[in-house]
């Protein structure tokens, strides 16, 4: 255990010290939801109708983007194989990883998201479903990032690899995220969307790792 | 038989006396389904001749998800006992089913344009299908991405093996979601509500797509291993190949020399 929390604890101190990394991710959630009213026009009925999508498409984006500094910095500098040696197996480690990736990128992004629904016009009554939607969603995100990530190190185009792996997989997450929105907004319940959501997280949780666990063999292979 | 094939001159030997008949007979199940299907069916009482884009759009929307089928039982064979013939196999399938999965897509939109009005909606099944096309294309990407074939190979498996959680949900999603797409007609409780008339049809023309992607696997299976052979061959060359190297290089079919 102790390694891990380790591990854990090393990852977040690293990503604080380097502020940026946090930051980065946050300014460019910010500027992809702020792109929008330029885009489609300032009216706040347009506006308030996508909100939902917009807010969760930049996180998504905001997310896959964050990705690359899962594993390709400890992968190039050796890092990684000192991991793989330690006594904690490779399945926890991606675990561990992936927490403290989900504290850096998607916890921020919840604690923002209720500033920039603001700033696209979405009904304040959606607002407190929007980020416990992304609360719930985002260790998805993080968990199905690891695998792209793990599975992509070593590629010639990593970037847009990862990209191209993981956005199926992001598809249920946003579907159902935005969906909770837009039930709340028509009075229905959000009941089943926000399940769904814990579920595809939940179900993240075993699965990630180990396909993320048996990527990273391979590349250290 | 697993093991028998995993030798892949064997499996030259036994793919190149079979792959003649599979072509005739994919040949004369397309026909005889074609014919069938396009002529002699009778018109649906309600679509009137517009179904018969079904004896197209249902069989490669099975053959679709056949294939990716068939790619994560091949990469799962491949990872777990690393049988030497498992990764060409799924390489090789990977841009037949994606072809299959685009005619799907492309058949099921001019139907819905007469049927729906809308050349494309956000139903559950489409979308879910839609997914899979870019399963399809993330594997094959991703097969490519590496300069060592070998780790490519290894990654496409484990995610080949990731996305088949994609394929209940596009045969459930009809079930789960009550859209625009219509239920089930063949595989379902309760035995297949469709006509005879129309069904009978639709199975030849099922047979005859599987009998084409068996015939296109076995063909591409076949090519790759040929330029295994011609690749180790010119990395490491015969005595007599190299002599002749600097004045006429080998063409493309290992063991015919052509002067270039």
């Amino acid at each position: 255990m102790t390694p891990l929390l380790g591990l854990f604890e090393c990852e977040l101190r690293l990503s604080l010290r380097q502020g940026g990394d946090i930051g980065l991710v946050i300014g460019f959630f910010v500027l992809a939801v702020l792109l929008y009213p330029f885009g489609v026009g300032p009216e706040p009925e347009l506006l308030g109708r996508i909100a939902a999508g917009i807010i969760w498409v930049a996180a998504l984006l905001a997310a896959v983007l964050s990705l690359d500094r899962l594993f390709a910095v400890d992968h190039a500098d050796g890092g990684l194989d000192l991991i793989s040696l330690s006594p904690a197996p490779l399945e926890l480690v991606v675990l561990a990883k992936g927490a403290a990736h989900w504290v850096t990128t998607g916890l921020p992004l919840c604690v923002i998201s209720p500033v920039l629904a603001l700033f696209v016009d979405l009904d304040p009554k959606a607002i407190p479903i929007l980020t416990f939607g992304l609360l719930i969603g985002t260790p998805a995100l993080s968990l199905l990032g690891a695998i792209a990530a793990a599975l992509s190190l070593g590629a010639r185009r990593p970037g847009i690899l990862v990209s191209l792996l993981v956005l199926p997989l992001y598809l249920p997450v946003l579907i159902f995220g935005t969906g909770a929105v837009e039930a709340v907004l028509a009075a229905e319940g959000a009941r089943a969307h926000l399940l769904l959501l814990g579920a595809a997280s939940l179900a993240a949780l075993p699965v990630a790792p180990l396909a993320a666990a048996a990527a990273l063999r391979q590349a250290l292979d | 038989m697993l093991n028998r094939f995993a030798n892949p001159a064997r499996f030259m030997r036994a793919s190149g006396a079979v792959l003649p008949w599979v072509r005739t007979a994919a040949a004369c199940m397309l026909a005889l389904g074609l014919v069938w299907s396009l002529v002699l069916a009778p018109p649906d009482y309600q679509q009137g001749e517009s179904v018969r884009i079904m004896f197209i759009h249902v069989p490669a929307a099975w053959m679709a998800l056949s294939a990716y089928l068939l790619i994560a039982i091949a990469s799962a064979v491949a990872l777990v006992w690393r049988h030497p013939l498992a990764e060409i196999a799924a390489q090789a399938a990977a841009p037949i089913g994606a072809a299959f999965t685009l005619v799907c897509l492309a058949t099921g939109s001019l139907w819905g344009r007469p049927m729906w009005g809308a050349w494309w909606v956000w139903d559950a099944r489409l979308t879910s299908v839609l997914v899979l096309f870019f399963l399809y294309l993330g594997y094959i990407a991703l097969v490519n991405a590496f300069d060592d074939s070998s780790r490519g190979a290894r990654a496409g498996s484990l995610l080949a093996l990731v996305g088949i959680v994609n394929l209940p949900i596009i045969k459930f999603s009809v079930d789960w979601w009550n859209t625009l797409h219509q239920p089930a007609s063949v595989l379902r409780l309760g035995g297949p509500s469709i006509d005879r008339s129309l069904l009978l049809p639709l199975l030849v023309m099922w047979a005859g797509f599987a009998l084409l992607f068996l015939w296109l696997l076995l063909l591409r299976m076949r090519i790759a291993l040929n330029e295994k052979k011609t690749r180790a061959l010119r990395l490491y060359g015969q005595p007599a190949a190299r002599d002749e190297e600097s004045a006429a290089p080998l063409s493309v079919v290992p063991g015919v020399a052509v002067k270039l």
